[in-house]
């Protein structure tokens, strides 16, 4: 103790004998040294070297060597000296369970110590000693501790319980735990409630179905009462989880928002913002004619204000929330621009912020005022920042129409500084001005054009060689301006070379005499020099285009351009939604919703902004409150109905191309049999081939060869003038060197937009030249541009993964819609799924991930060398057990058995024999799925009579399951 | 919730380390050392996100507090826990320095358990702390000590404890404010607004009931109509009343009161605290204006003039008053003449600096310089930032003003009068800019 005073003293009188010393690197044999002081009689001593082996745990050296050492020290009653050992305890027990078991029984004795500060601090690192062993132990302390007499040691017992639930969830329901921390929120001191308001938040999260959380008109009463009592850490805990709280109706949103509102006056930022969620989430219910709307309107304004001037980080954070509230609510703050000016000092993470929201509340009443902010702006010295203030000016001339004029001025003025970011990023806005105002301002070309060659940037090259392109009429030398970017094609970006091919087409149309020879050259090299597929397609169909119907091509290619809307950069209206529901938190700042940054499933649940009731309604939903009471929200991702547990599994899956790794499924004994059926499969029919994928493997690399030599081909069957029309040439897309007639269901909406925040997928499956192709088609239906697609399948009966990544190559931007087709490989892990030619997939972009399922032909599946020998077929089917064979019709069918024979081969179902019995045409099949399985069938055709017109079919196979699924197949097949 | 908390020297080195989830490891402190303090480029942002790992930092001086989750947190509350933590080792051991932080890492893991439990801030004002966390043990406490300290801890008035005693009742009060100004060169304001703070020492005994009362326009207003006696009535509106746009307060006051009646009531935290912050943008006093005219001869020299007017009451002085002209970065050199106080040109700070000590109200004072040039072939134009201010003035730029401080306490034997009672009004500049 005297040791203890002494070291204060020094605090105090300055002296140099302080803590740092621990920090001095020691020699060689330094763990032999601390384990001789640890051990030392003198109690100084021992404090001292625990000291050290913390300073050096602290730096990251391992000390998990002297864990008995230092664990020796626990028993004593310095709190200092014990409140270190624990630190240690917290650190190295996972490293050493065996041994952290040896501080059981102190932790268990201090639980019952006099002192309350002890207890406490007994039951708060107990917690945090993740050791199964010991989290037995603690069960009955920290069932005492939560009914302890003294609030501290309450509070601290009430976090605890989340702690023990993240280590073991089960143990903490199996003891009850829950309902004494309900029982907590009644607790008569706020902090104790606050604590387990945040405890039981947390463990909510977990269980997202759960009603652990009961709010109720009566809880939330409470909660409000605490709100006003509890620290401001504890004001924000039970604001974040008002938040979640659906009131059953306006009035009682109202009244929440009155008691809530006194809030925005706190000293604590976050309290702030968190008080503004939750008046953000609960105004969507109030009626907009009431008065208290408006009046809860303006009190929102001044807190956002003053959130500006605390400390930069937290600017920083309000800015991005105030983005999100100036977006869903742009007349909180429409009045308020001026606070948005950027200073000169402001860090420049808060420069940008400010300046998006700038653009965002431009209008006419203060477009002068922004314009001359940002014309300053755009001579700062931050590349960004003046690149962005450059951007805005363009924003703004498309958003205020009675200021373009000014704008475009601004622009020049600009552009003339010759600073050569300036000029580039002033380049790519005007090409948008062109397109928002046509004809309008295209006397500045000129000047433009003059700055051709300082132009080094992809974006910027684009867009000038847009606006010649455009306006190739008025530009005498257009031909020549874009000649000159023509001789370096190969080293330009894809975007550039696609603007390049596109604009002298264009030219081409409009000065047809001169600029034969650019087009002939441009399309040429973007045909045959060119390895990118969207180059080629695009030189391809000009290309033909042209060849075959100029006047169709000049409609097509110079047609009138839809106009771009004002407002850019939008978010999307359901995330915004969602991210409104989740101001003040990390999503709020990332603007991603959460599951694109949490791992696992906690804090994956999509929350939604709740809908307005009419007053009339107040008595029609009392379920509402229960059911919001749980998780106060829906989940989305509910669009695969069933398998909850393996959609826990997709989601785990990191959205990179093909993965063949990853555990093991945890499989049960159904999901076991599956995967033995389907995985063995017939293993006396598939005899000697060791290699069951052999075959496939090989289709796979055979059709990339063929595609491969198919480029060469092509571009001499297109000089033929004339060629073939429009329909030949969509079929040169993948058609090529495929069997021609294999059956392909059309393409089917997979994934409605209004699940996936605006994208939209449709699909089929294919099986050409060998490798199964999964066709989509993606449609942009929301306001952003999407970017960064990946897809990722989960684990399905026949092991279907993708083979490659999903080739998106350029965003997509509104309205686009683009085909992609994926080739898959049938080497993924394999699970057995019902139906069983379902398969989970989900898919990415910038904005979310999204979960569909869909169903595949088994047909996909079939191989190309499926034909077995006569002698092979008629021992398996013999074989196979009677039990096994499945008896289908099909009806309506008007085909002839050599139709039928020949419709079934192209898709793989070989015919191997044909007997006529009886007026009966019998046909004898087979089938081999690509995991080897041989399916056998029989089909019965009527010759004889007309009117009979029904097939019948007779499946067997060793795995009875496929049979339903074939015969599916077939029928489509047979009626397709 | 916050995964885990480290500290940094301006290298890098970790100096405190405290994980208080699983799912944070080790390479955590690594991650960010490599991708944010090593990183070459400036901050570009406060929250950085590596590996699905978010990390939230704050600079003190050339430390780095870093708090670390792999959670959706609340952003806003990780801020102002790094904040409040920056506040409390301030308030146990001075400083935030590499040199106090070794010193005292002991007593910051200490702190850091008890204010941070499994990532949920707890109590944390240092009044409340210092009673249990003073590093000398806890032994000689009485039973009614520890609980008294348990109670004040989760109480809530967390902020003051019981018992307090001084023989004479002492109250300063602080109004700080600091006038913020952007002005365009042609002397139009951009933007201005007064951003307050009411700053209180007390020196109490028990736990006395105060009431603070400013000329708030709203209040004032409300009294002049609600028919109050008419004197009150005269006295109050015939002083000049401010609109404030917004205000907030320390915990102590209480919020619903506010709301309802606009009245300001608290039971004051003991020693110094922050009752208040407020901020105002209407009919504000702008102490000082700047006329800036720069003209460029030449490629190679550019004559600057600055005129600083003074605006306020002639018999009020203004203090500390300097004048930060930026220069160009290719200037070879300056000459310098100014009427009044000390100019000098720094080449480091690429600016002329111009102090003037003192001076009174409606005043004005003049500078000139000539900036010689190097000729430079380098394109991009010079940004000219702005000509900014500092100075101190006697009064409130906002024209607020204090109306009472009313103390009662029942328990104990002293009134309202018996409370000495300071008040003290100063108007510094925040940043306060004209371009040129």
């Amino acid at each position: 103790m005297e040791w203890a005073n002494q070291l204060c003293e020094n605090r105090q009188f300055g002296s140099k004998m302080t803590d740092s010393k621990y920090f001095t690197t020691t020699k060689k044999g330094e763990i032999f040294e601390l384990k001789a002081e640890l051990n030392s009689d003198k109690k100084e001593k021992k404090k001292e070297a625990v000291k050290k082996v913390i300073a050096s745990m602290t730096v990251g050296k391992d000390v998990s060597a002297l864990f008995p050492d230092v664990v020796n020290c626990m028993q004593t009653d310095n709190l200092e000296l014990k409140k270190l050992v624990y630190l240690y305890l917290m650190n190295y027990a996972k490293s050493q369970p065996d041994m952290a078991i040896m501080a059981v029984n102190t932790f268990v004795k201090d639980c019952e110590d006099p002192n309350p500060l002890i207890r406490a601090l007994a039951v708060r690192t107990m917690g945090c000693i993740r050791v199964d062993k010991i989290t037995e132990y603690l069960c009955e302390p920290l069932r005492k501790c939560l009914k302890d007499e003294d609030p501290y040691v309450r509070k601290t017992a009430a976090v605890c319980v989340a702690k023990l639930h993240d280590i073991n969830a089960q143990l903490v329901e199996d003891q009850g735990f829950l309902d004494t921390l309900k029982d907590l929120i009644s607790d008569s001191n706020p902090m104790v409630v606050a604590n387990a308001v945040a405890a039981l938040s947390e463990i909510a999260e977990s269980h997202p179905n759960s009603n652990l959380l009961d709010l109720n008109p009566q809880s939330i009463n409470k909660l409000l009462t605490a709100l006003n009592e509890c620290t401001e850490w504890g004001q924000i805990f039970i604001l974040d989880c008002l938040a979640n709280y659906a009131p059953r109706d306006d009035r009682e949103s109202q009244s929440i928002c009155e008691r809530v509102t006194p809030r925005l006056s706190h000293a604590n930022s976050a309290v702030v913002l968190s008080a503004v969620k939750v008046l953000m989430k609960f105004m969507e219910m109030l009626p907009k004619d009431l008065d208290y709307y408006g009046t809860l309107l303006k009190k929102l304004a001044p807190p956002l204000v003053t959130l500006l001037s605390a400390e930069p980080e937290l600017q920083y954070v309000a800015l991005r929330n105030i983005n999100l509230i100036v977006q869903k609510r742009p007349e909180i703050l429409k009045h308020e621009m001026k606070v948005f000016f950027v200073k000169y000092n402001d860090p420049i993470y808060v420069k940008l912020e400010k300046l998006d929201i700038m653009i965002r509340l431009a209008s006419q009443a203060n477009i002068a005022q922004v314009l001359a902010e940002l014309k300053e702006y755009a001579t700062e010295v931050d590349v960004d920042f003046v690149r962005k203030a450059v951007r805005a000016i363009g924003r703004c001339a498309i958003k205020v129409e009675q200021s373009a004029e000014r704008c475009v001025s601004t622009l020049l003025d600009l552009i003339q500084t010759k600073v050569n970011y300036v000029v580039q990023e002033a380049i790519v806005v005007i090409k948008d001005i062109f397109r928002k105002y046509p004809n309008k301002y295209e006397s500045v070309i000129a000047t433009l054009c003059e700055n051709l060659d300082s132009l080094d940037e992809p974006e910027a090259r684009a867009a000038m060689i847009w606006i010649v392109g455009e306006y190739a009429e008025r530009i005498d030398n257009a031909d020549e301006l874009l000649e000159s970017f023509l001789e370096g094609f190969h080293d330009e970006s894809t975007q550039v070379q696609l603007q390049l091919l596109t604009a002298i087409v264009k030219l081409f149309l409009k000065k047809p005499t001169e600029t034969q020879e650019l087009v002939q050259q441009v399309l040429s090299l973007a045909t045959q020099d060119s390895d990118n597929p969207d180059l080629r397609d695009r030189g391809y169909i000009y290309w033909r285009l042209l060849s075959t119907d100029p006047v169709a091509a000049k409609e097509v290619v110079l047609a009138e351009k839809p106009l771009i809307s004002e407002e850019t950069d939008l978010i999307e209206p359901t995330l915004l939604e969602e991210l409104i529901c989740h101001i003040g938190t990390l999503a709020s700042v990332y603007h991603k919703p959460p599951s694109a940054f949490v791992e696992g499933s906690r804090g994956v649940m999509h929350k939604r902004l709740p809908a307005r009731t009419g007053s009339g309604e107040s008595t029609e939903s009392p379920d509402v409150g229960t059911i919001a009471g749980g998780s106060g929200t829906e989940t989305a991702p509910s669009i695969i109905p069933s398998q909850g547990d393996l959609l826990g599994d997709l989601l785990n899956l990191d959205l990179a191309p093909p993965t063949t790794t990853g555990p093991p499924p945890p499989t049960s004994g159904m999901q076991m049999g599956g995967m033995d059926l389907l995985g063995g499969g017939l293993d006396s029919l598939m005899g000697d081939e060791s290699e069951p994928l052999g075959g496939d493997i090989g289709g796979s690399a055979a059709m990339g060869a063929g595609f491969g030599a198919v480029p060469a081909v092509m571009p001499a069957s297109l000089n033929a003038p004339m060629g073939g029309g429009l329909g030949d040439l969509f079929d040169l897309g993948g058609g090529v060197g495929m069997p021609l007639g294999a059956y392909i269901p059309p393409k089917t909406v997979w994934l409605p937009a209004m699940k996936a925040k605006g994208l939209e997928i449709s699909g089929t499956f294919a099986r050409r030249a060998g490798v199964i192709q999964m066709e989509l088609t993606l449609t942009n239906k929301a306001m952003s541009v999407m970017t960064d697609f990946a897809i990722q399948f989960n684990r399905n009966s026949f092991g279907l993964a993708p083979a490659g990544p999903l080739q998106v190559l350029s965003p997509l931007s509104p309205n686009q819609t683009i085909e992609v087709s994926l080739p898959l490989s049938t080497v993924g892990p394999v699970m057995k799924m019902e139906p069983l030619n379902n398969l989970q997939v989900a898919v990415k972009n910038n904005i979310d991930v999204f979960y569909f399922s869909c169903q595949y032909p088994i047909s996909m599946l079939f191989v190309e060398d499926g034909k077995m020998e006569r002698q092979v077929f008629l021992a398996t089917w013999k074989d196979i057990p009677n039990e096994n064979e499945s008896q289908f019709q099909i009806k309506d069918c008007h085909l002839n058995s050599d139709a039928a024979s020949n419709k079934l081969q192209a898709s793989n179902i070989f015919t191997i024999a044909k007997r006529t019995v009886e007026g009966q045409d019998m046909l004898y099949m087979s089938i081999k799925l690509s995991n080897g399985i041989w399916v056998l069938a029989e089909l019965r055709v009527q010759t004889g009579n007309p009117n009979y017109t029904d097939l019948e079919i007779s499946v067997k196979c060793r795995a009875p399951e496929v049979s339903q699924c074939v015969f599916q197949c077939c029928e489509a097949v047979l009626k397709n | 919730m916050i995964g885990g908390l480290f500290i940094y020297n301006h290298k890098g080195e970790v100096l405190i380390s405290r994980v208080y989830r699983d799912d944070i490891g080790r390479h955590a402190v690594d991650a960010f050392r490599v991708n944010v303090i090593h990183a070459r480029q400036q901050v570009r942002s406060p929250v950085t996100n590596i590996a699905r790992t978010s990390f939230f930092h704050v600079k003190r001086s050339n430390i780095w507090l870093a708090a670390v989750t792999k959670q959706n947190v609340n952003a806003a509350m990780v801020f102002e826990f790094l904040y409040k933590m920056c506040d409390v080792m301030a308030a146990y051991f001075g400083k935030i320095s590499e040199e106090n932080i070794k010193n005292n890492f002991v007593l910051i893991y200490e702190l850091l358990d008890e204010i941070l439990d499994f990532g949920y801030p707890q109590n944390s004002e240092t009044g409340a702390l210092k009673t249990f966390i003073t590093q000398q043990g806890i032994k000689g406490q009485t039973k009614e000590e520890q609980s008294q300290i348990t109670s004040q801890v989760t109480g809530q008035i967390g902020w003051r404890r019981e018992g307090i005693k001084y023989r004479r009742n002492e109250l300063f009060l602080d109004v700080l404010e600091s006038v913020n100004l952007l002005m365009s060169p042609q002397g139009q304001v951009l933007s201005a607004h007064v951003s307050g703070r009411v700053v209180m020492k007390s020196y109490l005994s028990g736990m006395p009931e105060c009431k603070f009362g400013m000329n708030d326009k709203i209040v004032i207003d409300k009294a002049g109509k609600g028919g109050v006696t008419d004197d009150v009535a005269k006295s109050t509106t015939g002083k000049q009343s401010i609109a404030i746009d917004d205000c907030t307060f320390n915990q102590c006051v209480r919020l619903s009161k506010f709301d309802s009646e606009r009245s300001i009531s608290f039971i004051p935290p003991d020693g110094e605290y922050e009752l208040m912050r407020y901020r105002t943008t209407k009919d504000i006093i702008l102490p000082f204006r700047v006329i800036p005219l720069v003209r460029e001869v030449g490629r190679t020299k550019l004559e600057v003039k600055v005129v600083i007017k003074s605006n306020f009451k002639p018999s009020l002085l203004a203090q500390k008053i300097e004048v930060r002209i930026p220069t160009p970065l290719n200037t070879s050199g300056v000459q310098v003449i100014c009427m009044k106080g000390k100019a000098k040109y720094k080449a480091s700070e690429n600016a002329i600096v111009w102090k003037i000590k003192r001076m009174a109200g409606m005043k004005e004072s003049q500078i000139s310089a000539e900036i010689e040039l190097l000729p430079t072939n380098d394109k991009k134009k010079w940004a000219r930032p702005p000509i900014s201010m500092n100075f101190e003035v006697p009064f409130a730029p906002s024209g607020l003003k204090v109306r009472y401080l009313k103390v009662f306490e029942s328990k104990l034997n002293y009134s309202d009068h018996d409370v000495i009672k300071w008040v003290r009004y100063i108007g510094r500049s925040g940043i306060y800019e004209t371009r040129c």
